[in-house]
């Protein structure tokens, strides 16, 4: 690998797919084009991520500061082991996405502007992951919730007008929070580089500004990841955007609040202060009840695995509650394996669309003699999701359920481990509906589905499959990340320590 | 001098909240908006107002006036102004397109996205 490269890989995940925004709006009219370049774009950024990936396992946490201003005073990006492997699992589901809208977009979606807004999406996400700058966070936040609004409303239909200003509303509420709590901060420490608040925090007297900057952001990141009571624009919005960006908001959007709690609950304050470590484990078990209880009504399959986002937050939350080594790892785990399952069941939701016609369960039917195959991809995410062995989910569930009853949060535990039941009803919902029962209106030819849309599906399921039957390497890998996050020494030298200030600038 | 800012500012915090809580998008926005601008204040008053002095080092010197203003607020709050004008200007030509879609900018009538896939409504829902 040539040395420009080697010194500049931290911002190949941002610049690649911003290039390729820019690219890809300069062929507005050319749907064919965009489309090449969309795919082409993140296939680059998936390569550069894992190359980073490489990097920050071999040589430990990477760091750049922009023009020529050393930290603190310019802005920093760091990647360590946690947010390499996000940005690592959210350029995957990104170029998984992108195949599958190949054939499942349609060129209306396309001259609408889906492939500018979805590689802006991108470009937001990696940035959140990694920028060490809380305000840049907030930078990244915000261009992640433009993006994400043009890509709702793509279609303009009405039910998309109608989630996108629920979405639209809250989330500016949640960044304002957001917003709020770094005003404080500043006031408070004068500093916003993230290694520098961790050193310069602990030296600070306690204060009511640092109290309410810590219970802001709480709640500015609890909105953006959907923690119970705070979740409600959620399920009133994802369903109604096309398959493809619901399957991208599913996966990627929610989890980018929850790696900034983690981040900042870790980095910045203890969760041990003034009961927050409590109002986590509050908020944790609601969200993993309320979630899928709210799952068990619904009919519409995006409803149901709206619903089930949430429920599935609450047990990375339960990580960051018990905050013990192993309850950090498996928070970590469980982050990886729910991003693939949770995207790939919306892929498949696409599927069943194209072969069924509605996403409606009760209209729909007879999948598993029409369709085997598609039954077969879709028990895997869905035992998954439910936690069954041998597949990724199971150890998720048991790494984070384990680490509960060692910390005396058992009845952490006994939520996660009833919700796990309640979870397998509404998998069941959807086979029995889909796939058992005969199609009350059959179609006379059934679709047959396109490589493009199959491949996806495939690979995420292999995935889901491959990290079932040998878990070592993911939870080795979630014990250094997590190593990583609880002693933020490594992290702290990485960005203050050394010096070097990066050629290119933003 | 600090109280009357924290006055001025828990007034438009107020406000934006209270508007925020109405049915009415229109109203809900310009909520936003309020709290967005009352947040911009807050950031302004964190930087500390202690000094009018412009935050310009004199020629040949190489440091800062210790007395000067701190810059740093001001470039968060210019970020801050920029991003939350363009939010705002997109959540008006939302609520314009959903007036014009939906006929309605009541937030009780807007009810299509909920209706898919509910158990109480029978109607499929029309766009999926």
């Amino acid at each position: 690998m040539p040395e420009w490269i080697e010194t500049t890989l931290l911002l190949w995940p941002l610049a690649v797919p911003l290039g390729a925004a820019a690219l890809a709006a300069a062929f507005w009219s050319r749907p064919a084009v965009q489309s090449w370049i969309g795919t082409i774009g993140l296939g680059i950024t998936l390569v550069a991520s894992l190359l980073l990936l490489n990097q920050v396992i071999g040589n430990g946490i990477q760091s750049k500061q922009f023009g020529s201003w050393a930290a603190p005073f310019g802005v920093s990006f760091v990647a360590d082991p946690f947010s390499a492997a996000m940005v690592v699992i959210s350029s995957l589901l990104a170029f998984a996405a992108a195949i599958f809208g190949l054939t499942d977009l349609s060129d209306t979606q396309k001259r609408a502007g889906f492939y500018p807004l979805f590689l802006g999406l991108m470009v937001g996400v990696n940035g959140a992951f990694l920028t060490g700058d809380i305000f840049n966070l907030y930078v990244w936040f915000e261009v992640m919730l433009i993006t994400a609004l043009g890509l709702l409303t793509l279609d303009k239909f009405k039910s998309q007008l109608d989630g996108a200003i629920k979405y639209a509303v809250l989330n500016l509420f949640s960044t304002i929070l957001f917003l709020m709590a770094i005003g404080l901060l500043y006031g408070v420490t004068g500093t916003l580089n993230m290694a520098d608040l961790a050193v310069v925090l602990p030296q600070t007297e306690p204060s009511g500004a640092l109290l309410i900057s810590a219970l802001l952001f709480l709640l500015g990141f609890g909105i953006k990841a959907g923690f119970f009571p705070m979740f409600f624009w959620l399920p009133a919005s994802y369903h109604t955007a096309s398959i493809v960006v619901s399957a991208v908001f599913a996966g990627l959007l929610t989890k980018v609040g929850v790696y900034a709690a983690f981040r900042v609950f870790t980095l910045l304050f203890e969760v041990d202060n003034a009961g927050i470590r409590e109002m986590i484990a509050v908020f944790a078990a609601g969200t993993m009840l309320f979630g899928v209880f709210g799952a068990a009504i619904q009919w519409d399959i995006r409803r149901i695995l709206s619903f089930h986002i949430i429920s599935q937050i609450g047990y990375i939350m339960m990580g960051l509650a018990i905050s013990t080594q192993a309850a950090m790892a498996g928070a970590v785990f469980y982050i990886i394996h729910h991003i693939i399952v949770k995207a790939n069941l919306f892929l498949l939701a696409g599927a069943i669309y194209r072969t069924t016609g509605t996403y409606d369960l009760r209209q729909s039917g007879g999948l598993m003699k029409g369709s085997p195959w598609l039954a077969v991809l879709f028990v895997i995410p869905a035992l998954s999701l439910a936690g069954i062995p041998p597949l990724s989910g199971f150890w998720a569930k048991f790494m984070v359920i384990d680490a509960s009853f060692r910390d005396e949060a058992a009845w952490l535990g006994g939520v996660a481990l009833f919700v796990g039941l309640l979870t397998i009803f509404s998998m069941s919902k959807i086979w029995i509906e889909a796939f058992w029962k005969d199609a009350p209106n059959p179609r006379n030819i059934p679709a047959r589905l396109h490589i493009t849309v199959v491949a996806p599906i495939t690979a995420l399921a292999a995935i889901t499959v491959a990290i079932g039957v040998n878990p070592e390497p993911l939870v080795a890998y979630a014990q250094l990340a997590a190593d990583a996050m609880l002693q933020p020494a490594a992290y702290i030298d990485a960005v203050l320590g050394r010096i070097e200030t990066a050629e290119v600038l933003p | 001098m600090n109280i009357f800012y924290a006055a001025a500012i828990a007034a438009i915090m107020g406000s934006g909240v209270y508007l925020l809580l109405s049915r009415h998008v229109v109203r809900i926005i310009f909520g936003v908006a309020l709290l967005s601008a009352g947040t911009n204040l807050l950031i302004f008053v964190a930087g500390r107002l202690r000094s009018t002095q412009p935050p310009v080092i004199e020629a040949g010197t190489q440091v800062l006036d210790p007395l000067a203003a701190n810059p740093l607020p001001q470039a968060l709050i210019l970020t801050a102004i920029v991003i939350g004008f363009a939010l705002v200007s997109f959540a008006a030509a939302l609520a314009f397109k959903a007036f014009q879609t939906l006929g309605t900018v009541n937030t009780s009538d807007m009810n299509d996205a909920e209706a898919m896939g509910s158990p109480y409504a029978s109607k499929e829902a029309k766009d999926a």
